[in-house]
């Protein structure tokens, strides 16, 4: 098997929050009816995680089930588990209507880092990025800048985003921009 | 730019977040149909100074289609609901009622 | 002449001199100046020309509302037009010059007009340029742009950079001034949310220069300790020179801040636009001094009394020396003790009231000054500088009664609440008669999502113009704030204002009362588009009577200022000249924003590299590096074709051409779109989807097929391949994936719901090559990993397996008319894949083609593409389709719509195929002409070219096109008259070009 190329090439800046591209990740979107007691059941069998609240993920040993849609999840794990996680969810869902793909060529995933997160963020999406609103374990799909993305607050000053792989470029310029020293806005993040 | 509460996740959606889907409640007039029947379901719109019902999609978001009641004139909105339904539910018309005494489903002048 | 004193002055810093230069001289100033104030402490009154009789101007206001001192400000790439100068903080090195004017502020040409005046009456232009027709190209057109416009553009790129900012919030307080602060501090002390934003560069708004006291303190202290105490909150946020620009629907508030408005090295955004999301919005933004309509009212040197006031206590700048104040109200009394007590000299107080009774004049009378009741201003005296001004009865028309020599006026006509934020979005106003103004109706607000008023006004903003009435409705604001969002007070008390009580004003919308036609024509109502008193009377008289025909036809409140000071006045007149009472004339519409914003911060950072999203495939950097020609696809970039060292674009889409048809090329397919569908419903949903057949489809094979919309339209086209029994993975065009993946949703979601069907939008995960070819296979094959003989993978088939190592999915499908795969891997290996292909091809000639020659070879074919043979208009009958249109189903979106009578009409324009007798390529949208002429006198149409090239394989332009029942015509010439009139002829031909038995991509 030949290496596998994320669309960046692991990408990095740094300012008032650090991007950076992550190596590559599997990733396996799971759709199905999750309001089905039995259906969720099978879901969280196959994947090896909880099914999460909704706008919320969950996390277990390394695989993490992120909440899309009423009928989709994200599973994201290390690259190698994915063809052995689609197998575990191909028998766990055995039975149930379900569609299960892996995506994990899809998707850039940037991690930003950095107390200004919150600020930062906050420049380029509509969606509310007060603590209160959206604590770490959230995940929002919203609007950034002008592309469709996924924002999971991982911990208190890390976020991940997610967005497809042909905008990771511009996603990348984006959350550089908004990141760049100087524009520091102090709101959430009141100590700068 | 209005704010509309995506009934499937809840999150009280920005404009920018959504995507208009035009007249809610129309009835699909496929082959068979005659032709005033047809063009009804294709072209003619209610375009009412009041109540209306509306499709909305959470396009950068959940991705789920919803219908909105609001007033066209205060921008009041009376309630967001599921896409799964011919009519707007019992829960969503008595508050429309409430808000508008008088007002009748389909009663759009 | 204005001149810096050598006391006073709150807001500066005597120790700190700021350099600048104003129309290339040097100047200096002092820290906490505005460019006005500098400027007029310098004696510099007269700074600019007004619009239309570049009349001179001083400046007239002391904020963000002033009509008159309008600069371009910077320099080159950092160059501002018409910046007001009280609201331009001062700062080193400022470079600003004023404007309308040539050659020099002093000595202006167009001031001419001035003279012309008596000729240039409202809707002059209307009237004048209508005749005679021939001199509007030479003569009128070119008269009105050089006279259009204000300021000049900039010419360079924005130097600066720009962003926006997003926040939900329970309350925004906008205004700072002491109603703010106090809404603000009960609001939050109660425990919301606070953002509270002043457009100011300081807290406390006018409280601290009139000398209000409040709770016993002066009010500078009281807005110390509640900014102080504000800033400790952990629920607050504080913004300074932030400037809310407009109120929208549901809550939604653009403010407008200036961050870094000095070129710095910091890095910061010069303005940073915040979108605010606010539960309730509190507006405290304070009231506006009016004019008084008095002849000559526009000579430099003539000021709003609070103006002055401002001037005088922030800046230590004095308009005059002998400064003469003209009023119908108390409030202008501060101003003339203030001066006086400046040791300037206040010649005299002229108050149009008769009866004068308030403590200010009494004040005013123990200190000496003379108050004139009854009186008015008949005429300013004076050119580019105040001398004089000569006196008359308020009540009588304009007979001079006497003259007193001066260098400034201050005028106060009565203050008119900032309505404009809680109009944006359809907030009423009522007349307030006693006050002479328009104030917010708290029953009539701007109505939220939750059909209540989102608006709540607090302090002078609701017409509560004294400081202790400005206190007490801010902290009623703040009560109905915390009632609608059920929250229950905090601990703070609200504070008590100590101000002297205020006898009523008395309206004065005309000076003197009964003045005569000659006087009218001087009295400004409009300062910076020059609309006067006689204007407003006239566009009455012309019965341009409805408020906002009257405003469109004088341009009364039309310019940059959009009449925040000119409004009330101008609809007094109006009211006036009508009969009528100034309610039943109403207002115009108040639009957003309430003062310019920049063009920078609405764009934020969309611009430059960041103007749009580019999407990239996973070879995009592949193709940059090999010369790619880019064409634009959707959001896409594409490679139009590879350019070699020295060829010119054509040479090399032949190239790629004739190598792909005798060789193998490589195409970057990966922009297609890929849409997985799955369940015991997918064959169902796909037969309404598509016009064709597909829950027959076999497991392993493609077909191709048609999805129209349900106006019958044909709207997207692909190949489907049946993946399992359960599962099709569909192919879109490259613009469709996004479009057809939101399209398979709605149905499956809003009709359909039933059906049990999964999608999912793949299109990124792969990287699609099309390997074309008759050397293809050959190529393949030493990838080595699969069978892609003929007997294995048939044309129309579908395979997993390897190449190379490499997880593939390959498509036997082409359109090219050659020997085809198309190889799906996934993206990240999807560069491995082609290099694979690149090196191990080299001996066979391989060769990448971009979207030039996919094109040429699907035209040479007789494909279509959606877009070209397609434009919402086209039904897949129109382009000889049928074959793909199933007669079996009863039902597909769009059927119903193909059986209308004009879609089986036998008239249509339908598909051929167009050759050139001449061997010449047809022009792009060529329309072949009929016999005759339509009702319209134009000339009759047959058909139009939809695709048209060279084809490098025929060595002749080849066409298609849609032509009036065009394939029962095989053979006839059609006459396509080029953009110059001559004609070219075209033979209606088959549309399929090359290989018309399909033997090349079956082999």
């Amino acid at each position: 098997m030949s290496e596998i190329a994320t669309a960046l090439g692991g990408a990095r800046s740094d300012g008032l929050c650090t991007v950076c591209e992550v190596p590559p990740l599997g990733m396996i979107q799971i759709r199905a009816d999750l309001g089905a007691t039995a259906v969720r059941d099978a879901v969280a069998e196959g994947a090896g995680v909880a099914v999460p609240d909704v706008l919320r993920a969950t996390t277990e040993q390394g695989r993490t089930l992120c909440w899309f849609s009423p009928d989709e999840v994200l599973l994201i794990l290390p690259r190698g588990e994915a063809p052995s996680a689609l197998s575990a969810l191909a028998e766990a869902m055995e039975g149930h209507h379900h569609l299960a793909a892996d995506v994990s060529d899809m998707r850039a995933v940037l991690r930003v880092e950095g107390r200004a997160v919150r600020d930062v963020l906050a420049k380029l999406t509509p969606a509310d990025m007060a603590p209160g609103a959206f604590p770490p374990g959230s995940v929002r799909r919203t609007r950034l800048g002008q592309i469709a993305a996924a924002v999971r607050m991982v911990e208190d000053e890390t976020v991940e985003i997610l967005c497809f792989r042909s905008v990771a470029r511009y996603a990348f310029d984006l959350m550089t921009e908004a990141a760049r020293e100087g524009g520091a806005v102090g709101y959430f993040d009141r100590e700068a | 730019m209005l704010i509309l509460t995506c009934p499937y996740c809840g999150v009280a959606a920005d404009e920018t977040e959504l995507a208009p889907g035009g007249e809610a409640h129309l009835t699909r007039e496929g082959p068979g149909s005659d032709d005033d029947a047809f063009a009804g379901y294709l072209f003619h719109r209610e375009n009412p100074k009041g109540v209306h019902f509306e499709r909305w999609r959470h396009a950068m978001g959940c991705g789920k289609w919803f219908h909105a009641a609001r007033c066209t004139v205060t921008l009041e909105v009376f309630g967001t609901y599921a896409a799964q339904v011919t009519e707007p539910p019992r829960a969503i018309r008595d508050a429309v009622s409430a808000r508008r005494p008088g007002w009748r489903w389909r009663d759009l002048t | 002449m204005s001149i810096r004193l050598n006391s006073g002055g709150r807001r500066i810093d005597r120790d700190r001199v700021l350099r600048y230069r104003f129309n290339g001289r040097d100047m200096a100033g002092f820290a906490g100046d505005t460019l006005a104030s500098a400027l007029l402490g310098a004696g510099q009154t007269l700074m600019g020309r007004s619009f239309k009789y570049h009349r001179p101007r001083g400046v007239v206001a002391s904020g963000p509302e002033e009509p008159n001192a309008l600069m371009g400000v910077g320099e080159g790439a950092r160059f501002e037009p018409n910046q007001r100068a009280p609201a331009t903080p001062l700062h080193e090195g400022l470079v600003a010059v004023s404007q309308n004017h040539w050659p020099s502020l002093e000595r202006d040409v167009g001031a001419v007009n001035t003279a012309l005046a008596r000729f240039l009456p409202a809707g002059f232009y209307y009237k004048t340029f209508t005749w005679p027709r021939a001199f509007w190209k030479h003569v009128y057109e070119p008269f009105i742009r050089r006279s259009a416009g204000l300021g000049r553009p900039p010419e360079e790129a924005d130097a600066d950079r720009y962003e926006h900012f997003n926040i939900r919030t329970d309350v925004v307080v906008i205004g700072g001034g002491i109603a703010g602060l106090t809404a603000a501090r009960l609001a939050a002390e109660a425990g919301l949310e606070v953002l509270l934003i002043e457009q100011d560069t300081i807290w406390g708004g006018r409280a601290p220069v009139d000398g209000v006291e409040i709770d016993g303190n002066p009010a500078q202290a009281w807005v110390d300790d509640t900014v102080a105490a504000l800033a400790a909150m952990p629920n607050v946020r504080l913004r300074l020179g932030t400037m809310a620009a407009g109120i929208y629907d549901h809550g939604y508030l653009l403010a407008y801040e200036r961050v870094a408005d000095r070129p710095d090295s910091s890095g910061a955004p010069r303005h940073r636009l915040w979108r605010v999301r606010a539960r309730r919005i509190v507006t405290a933004t304070g009231a506006i001094e009016r004019p008084l309509s008095f002849a000559c009212n526009d000579v430099p040197g003539v000021m709003l009394a609070g103006a002055v006031r401002d001037y005088l206590v922030d800046y230590g700048v004095s308009p005059g020396d002998r400064t003469v104040i003209v009023t119908n109200n108390d409030d202008a009394y501060r101003t003339a003790i203030a001066l006086h007590r400046a040791g300037l000299s206040v010649p005299a107080i002229v108050d149009a009231r008769p009866e004068i009774a308030g403590a200010l004049p009494e004040e005013a009378r123990q200190l000496g000054l003379t108050i004139l009741p009854g009186t008015g201003i008949a005429k300013v005296k004076g050119g580019r500088q105040v001398t004089g001004v000569a006196l008359c009865q308020q009540g009588g028309d304009g007979a001079v009664t006497q003259e007193i020599a001066c260098d400034a006026v201050a005028m106060s006509g009565g203050w008119s609440p900032v309505v404009h934020l809680w109009s944006h979005c359809g907030g009423k106003l009522i007349w307030d008669a006693e006050q002479a103004h328009f104030r917010p109706d708290p029953d009539r607000a701007p109505t939220g999502a939750d059909g209540r008023g989102f608006v709540v006004t607090a302090g002078a903003a609701s017409g509560a113009l004294r400081a202790d009435a400005a206190l007490s409705d801010a902290a009623a604001a703040a009560d109905r704030v915390l009632t609608a969002l059920d929250q229950t007070a905090g601990d703070a008390s609200p504070p008590r204002a100590d101000v002297p009580s205020e006898a009523p004003l008395a309206p004065v919308w005309m000076m003197p009362q009964r003045a005569g036609a000659d006087l009218r024509a001087k009295m400004w109502l409009d300062f910076q588009n020059d609309v006067k008193v006689s204007d407003v009377r006239l566009a009455a008289q012309e019965g341009f009577t409805s408020v906002e025909h009257a405003k469109r036809y004088t341009t009364l409140g039309m310019a940059t200022d959009q009449g925040k000071l000119s409004n009330i006045n101008g609809l007094a007149v109006l009211a006036d000249a009508r009969g009528d009472a100034i309610p039943q004339v109403g207002t115009t519409t108040f639009r957003p924003p309430y003062v310019p914003i920049s063009m920078g911060s609405i764009a934020g950072e969309a611009r430059g590299d960041l103007f749009q999203p580019i999407r990239r495939t996973p070879l995009h950097d592949w193709h940059e590096g090999q010369g790619a020609r880019w064409e634009p696809v959707g959001q896409w970039r594409r490679p139009y074709t590879y350019l070699r060292e020295g060829e010119g674009v054509k040479d090399a889409v032949n190239r790629e051409i004739l190598n792909t048809r005798s060789n193998v090329g490589l195409l970057d397919a990966s922009t297609l779109g890929k849409i997985v569908v799955k369940g015991p419903d997918a064959g169902r949903f796909l037969d309404m989807l598509y016009t064709n057949m597909m829950s027959t489809l076999k497991v392993g094979r493609c077909r191709y097929g048609l999805m129209c919309s349900e106006n019958g339209f044909l709207m997207d086209d692909g190949v489907v391949a049946r993946l399992s029994e359960d599962t099709f993975l569909c192919h879109t065009t490259t613009g469709g994936a996004d479009r057809i993946h939101a399209h398979m949703e709605e149905w499956l979601q809003t009709e359909w719901w039933t059906w049990k069907v999964w999608i999912a939008n793949l299109t990124e995960h792969y990287a699609q090559i099309a390997v074309v070819g008759p050397k293809a296979r050959t190529l393949l094959e030493r990838l080595g990993g699969m069978d892609l003989s003929r007997d294995a993978l048939p044309f129309m088939g579908w395979a997993d397996g390897t190449l190379g190592g490499l997880p593939v999915r390959v498509y036997r499908i082409s359109f090219s008319g050659e020997l085809s795969y198309e190889i799906a891997v996934p993206a990240g290996q999807g560069r491995a894949l082609w290099d694979r292909l690149l090196s191990e091809g080299a001996d066979l000639g391989v060769m990448p083609y971009g979207t030039e020659a996919l094109h040429v070879m699907r035209a040479e074919k007789g494909f279509i593409m959606i877009g070209d043979e397609t434009d919402g208009t086209v039904i897949p009958q129109d382009l000889g389709l049928d074959w793909a249109i199933s007669k079996k189903k009863d039902d597909y979106l769009g059927k119903r719509a193909q059986a209308r009578p004009h879609m089986t009409d036998p008239d249509r324009w339908t598909l051929v195929g167009l050759e050139t007798e001449s061997g010449a390529v047809l022009p792009e949208g060529a329309y072949a002409v009929a016999e005759g002429t339509n009702a319209n006198g134009q000339r009759r149409t047959q058909g139009r070219v939809t695709s048209t090239y060279y084809s490098p394989t025929l060595d002749r332009g080849i066409a298609m096109g849609l032509v009036w029942r065009g394939p029962e015509r095989l053979g006839e010439v059609l006459t396509f008259p080029k953009v110059d009139g001559t004609p070219v002829r075209a033979r209606i031909v088959s549309p399929v070009f090359y290989d018309p038995k399909g033997e090349k991509q079956d082999v």
